[in-house]
Parts: structure tokens; sequence; C-alpha cells
């Protein structure tokens, strides 16, 4: 995969401003920000419009049901985690990988 | 059954219902254990925002604020009386045992009894384009307005076959959403036809007409009865595009949509639990057999919510609080005879308005006839509904769990969750039989992803 060499816009929109703390983070090596109390998809989704690539064809995903049942959301993090995002919190210093791990 | 010892309870699932029962079952006497997936009580429908995103009640659930405080400060209330465990995940039941995941730790809960008050999700059919990124369930919409005060674009298209769709447009455009389409896949006539039923429930129907007003008001485009949708993009969402009931093509430009119509019972645990499953005819769904009283075939396992039938929040409290007085009466405990009438009396009144309103929103079969082969159907996967119709017509596929072991429909990380009645559908729509003679998906632990090293 070669990374995609023009920023694309987030999907996401945010209606409600927030007064809480920044939360910086990385996605492939790309700083972004979110804010304390964001999902770690809203996070993504407000800095891109895609969360991860599909395993089985060149396209990629944002999630779906973001209520935790339909399991599409499963993002890889660069220490090794792999957490669903709609249902975890944004962490200062996480770095998501989207492009940055081969596919198994 | 001992009435000297006092039977130890759990509660799955902290929702309306759920959070009832337990607040029945405390007054009875009884100290339950109350499991839920989420971080904090209220279920999806009084879902509240993580810390840092909070905001006021009003805001987030509208005409619904009170319902959703009272059920929201109900733990508080019965304090240390109920052992209360969020965050925590029951991903099989083995008899009487339930097996859990909490903070990466697994754990295991024997019980006499328990309710299981599992919830809904939103009913899902596929349509072209439905796995482009930016396109989600009308539930998720609404979770990321009302949990995170995000709207999933900047111009949506909202999706829909239910009274989820006016409700989820009126508070995006209310929190300042651009809404550029509410477009609803079955007919206006119906909800006509079956108004009278729906007058069961005359302030749920008037908070629906009032969202329809509104979004009438607001500028929304609501269009009824389409047909041919489809989602257009290459690798994000570009436009809406459906054909009329007059054979006109309509497109709407967009960023995003919100689609999914109606909603299904989380119905596995259940299943897993050894209860009966059996065919709805007015959903066309399959669900565990429920007495009125909130019996489940197997004895000890009681049922409500949504879990058990789609009746929505309201429907949920009422039967939580059965249930519970059921669980109470059958381990010998008193059970107050006056509110079992009131709660049983109202139930039946739901029940009228539930059957007007599915009558109002009929199964869009449509959508399934419309798929060609090349589309997706099991998201997880990947396979086609081709690959559906060709096992149904060469290798003579008649099974729903047959099929998924030649075709993996079904096998991925959803558990059949989202493409399981979709596949249904369109297996019996080869076979040209019923949707019912193809049977349903078997609950599997675990029901949803778990580390590896659980000790399966």
């Amino acid at each position: 995969m070669t990374p995609n060499p023009t920023p694309r816009p987030g999907l996401f929109h945010r209606l409600v401003e927030r007064t809480g703390p920044v939360l910086r983070f990385e996605i492939d090596g790309v700083p972004a920000e979110g804010r304390a109390g964001d999902h770690l998809l809203t996070a993504i989704l407000l800095a891109r419009p895609d969360l991860r690539r599909f395993e089985f064809a060149e396209t990629t995903r944002s999630g779906f049901c973001l209520m935790g049942a339909c399991q599409d959301c499963w993002v890889d993090l660069a220490d090794g985690r792999r957490l669903r995002a709609c249902s975890t919190l944004l962490e200062e210093g996480m770095h998501v990988l989207v492009e940055g791990r081969a596919r198994a | 059954m001992s009435v000297a010892k006092l039977p130890h309870v759990a509660v799955v699932g902290a929702g309306p219902a759920g959070l009832r029962a337990v607040e029945v079952l405390v007054a009875g006497g009884l100290n339950p254990v109350l499991i839920d997936e989420a971080p904090r009580s209220g279920g999806q429908i009084y879902r509240r925002p993580p810390p840092g995103a909070e905001r006021p009640a009003a805001d987030l659930y509208g005409f619904e604020a009170a319902k959703a405080t009272a059920l929201h400060g109900l733990l508080d209330r019965l304090g240390d009386r109920v052992r209360y465990r969020p965050n925590t995940l029951v991903w099989s039941i083995e008899g009487k045992r339930l097996r859990l995941l909490a903070d990466e730790r697994f754990d295991a809960l024997e019980v006499d009894a328990m309710i299981l008050a599992t919830g809904a999700m939103d009913r899902v059919l596929p349509f072209p384009g439905w796995t482009l990124p930016g396109v989600f369930t009308l539930g998720a919409a609404q979770i990321a307005l009302k949990a995170q005060g995000v709207a999933i674009g900047r111009r949506v298209a909202l999706i829909g076959a239910g009274p989820l769709l006016p409700l989820v447009a009126h508070q995006y455009r209310k929190a300042g959403a651009e809404v550029v389409l509410a477009l609803d896949v079955t007919a206006f006539l119906p909800k006509v036809i079956h108004g009278f039923g729906l007058l069961n429930a005359p302030a749920t129907l008037a908070k629906g007409l009032w969202y329809m007003a509104r979004n009438v008001l607001g500028g929304v485009p609501m269009r009824f009865g389409a047909r041919r949708l489809r989602v257009e993009g290459t690798d994000r969402v570009e436009a809406v595009v459906w054909t009329d009931a007059r054979g006109r093509e309509h497109r709407v430009a967009c960023d995003a949509v919100g689609a999914s119509f109606g909603l299904r019972s989380e119905i596995q645990l259940a299943d897993l639990a050894g209860c009966r499953i059996v065919f709805d005819d007015l959903t066309r769904q399959w669900q565990p057999e429920r007495s009125p009283e909130g019996r489940s075939s197997v004895v000890d396992v009681y049922l409500a919510g949504d879990g058990a039938a789609i009746g929505g929040a309201d429907v949920a409290e009422l039967t939580g609080a059965r249930a519970a007085l059921t669980l109470l009466a059958d381990h010998g405990r008193p059970a107050d005879a006056a509110r079992i009438d009131r709660l049983d009396r109202e139930l039946a009144r739901h029940r009228r308005f539930r059957r007007a309103l599915e009558a109002a929103y009929p199964f869009p079969g449509h959508l399934l006839d419309d798929l060609a082969d090349t589309e997706t159907l099991c998201r997880c996967e990947g396979i086609t509904v081709g690959a559906v119709r060709a096992a149904a017509r060469e290798r003579d596929v008649d099974e729903i769990n047959r099929l998924k072991a030649l075709t993996r429909t079904g096998m991925g990380r959803c558990q059949g969750r989202v493409c399981g009645q979709a596949a249904a559908e369109i297996l019996a729509r080869s076979r040209g039989v019923p949707v019912e003679t193809v049977g349903r998906l078997r609950g599997n632990p675990p029901v949803k992803p778990i580390p590896i090293e659980g000790g399966l």
C-alpha cells in the first residue's frame, strides 16, 4: 500500500463543541487530535473518511453499527493492541495503523 | 424451589428492561447481579455519553428525558442491593452458568435463575453500496449524535422502514446537521390504513407525527415507497439513488448515509441458554418463545425487553418488571397482584399498537429481489448474494446453517447478526419456499469476539 499523498477530509462532523482536554494521537504516523470523551472511531473518522482496510478486497471500511454488535471497526495499534474502535475511548498517544501494517 | 433460600439471580443487560427487572427483584428482597457490556447503564436507547462528552438530558433524549433520567438514577437508588457489573460481556451460557469477560479477565457465574434483557440492534438489509465507508445503520447515526455529539457526515441521507427514521432525522436537524433526505422504503398508504391501530399508544403516535411535521417544516425532504435503492461512490459516499412508485429515478448528493430497516432482537444468549426459538410471522424474525408473564421455555430463564420481541423502550420497562414479578412468584416470594394486573393490561394495549406498527411498516423484501448477484451479502467475509443463490440452486442447499458451512455466510466476526436475516430471505427466495422453512443461524459461543486465551 502506498500512502495517500493528499490528505482526504474527515467523514464525521462535530456538532457539539467539547471543552475537555485535547488528546494527541497518530494515524499511520500522521499527527491527529481528538478530545476527551471521543471514542477511537469518532476521533479517526473526524480526521479521515475510513478507519481500516477490508481483509478480502482492496476497499476500506468505516464501521457500521457503532454499538459493538457488527464488529466492523476493529483497528490495529502500533503497540500490538487490536481494539473495537466504537467502544474504546481515545487515549493520548495512541498510534493507529490503517495502511501501516501488511495485510495478513 | 425453597422459600427459605434466596435465589441467586443474574439480569443480563442494563437497558430499560434489565433496570426495571432489578428494581423489582430488589423490592422483592433479592440481591441480583446486573451484568452489562456497556460502561454505564441505560442501554442503547438511553445511552449516556462517556466522561468528557456529557450533555444535558433534554438535549440528548428530547421528550424521553424524564424517563432516561429516572432509569439512570435507578442503580444509585438501589445502592449495594444490586451487584452491578458494567464493562462485562456474557459470551456464553451453559445451563445456569454465565461465562464472562471483564477487563480482559475471564470469569464465570453460577446462578439459580436469570433474566435475559439483551436488547436489539438495527435490522440490516443489503443494497448496492451498503459497504462503502460512510454508510452506517440508522441506529449508528443516532449513537454518533447522542454519545459523541457528531454527525456521520456534512450532508446526511437517512433511510429506513420504521419510526426510527423520522426520529433520527428530527434529532439531526435539531442538532444543526444538514439532512438532505429522509427516505422510507415502505409506502405511505399502510401508515394511513393502520393509523387506527396506532391509536393504542396515542402518545407514541403523537410524537411520531410531531417528528414528521417538524422534519417537513424544517425542510427535510421526506419520501416514501422507495424501490431499487442504491448508494453511489467509489471510495466514499457520493449519492443516494432510488426509484419512486411511478418508476422515476431520483438522485440526492450526500456524503454519509444512515440506513436500516426496523430492529432485530439479540437472541444469541437465549439460544445458548436452551430457550426454544420460534418464528414470528409479523416481523419475519426468529425470537425466543416468551409467555405473557415473561417465562422462556426453560425453567428459571426469563426474558424481557427488545431481546425477546421488539416493542420499544416503554414496553421494555414493562416487560422487565413483569418478568421479575414472575420470577419472584415462581420462587415463592410475595408478588403484587394489582401491579401484575396493571402491567398485563398495559402490555396488551402495546401489543395491539405493535401489530399496527408492523403492518404500517411491512418488511421491505423488494430490496432483496432487486439485488444483483455481485452485491455483498455478508460484510464480514465479503460473500456475495450470487454465492448464496448459486448454493441454493446448484448445490441444493435448503437450510441456513448448511449455507453457512458451504459459503461462510454468517461465519464472520458478527456471527450473522448483520446478514443472517437477509441470507435466509435470499436463500428462501431462491428456493421458492417460505423463509421460516430454511431455519435460522444457530447461536455459537463466543457470541462476540474474545481473546484466544479464553479457555474455550
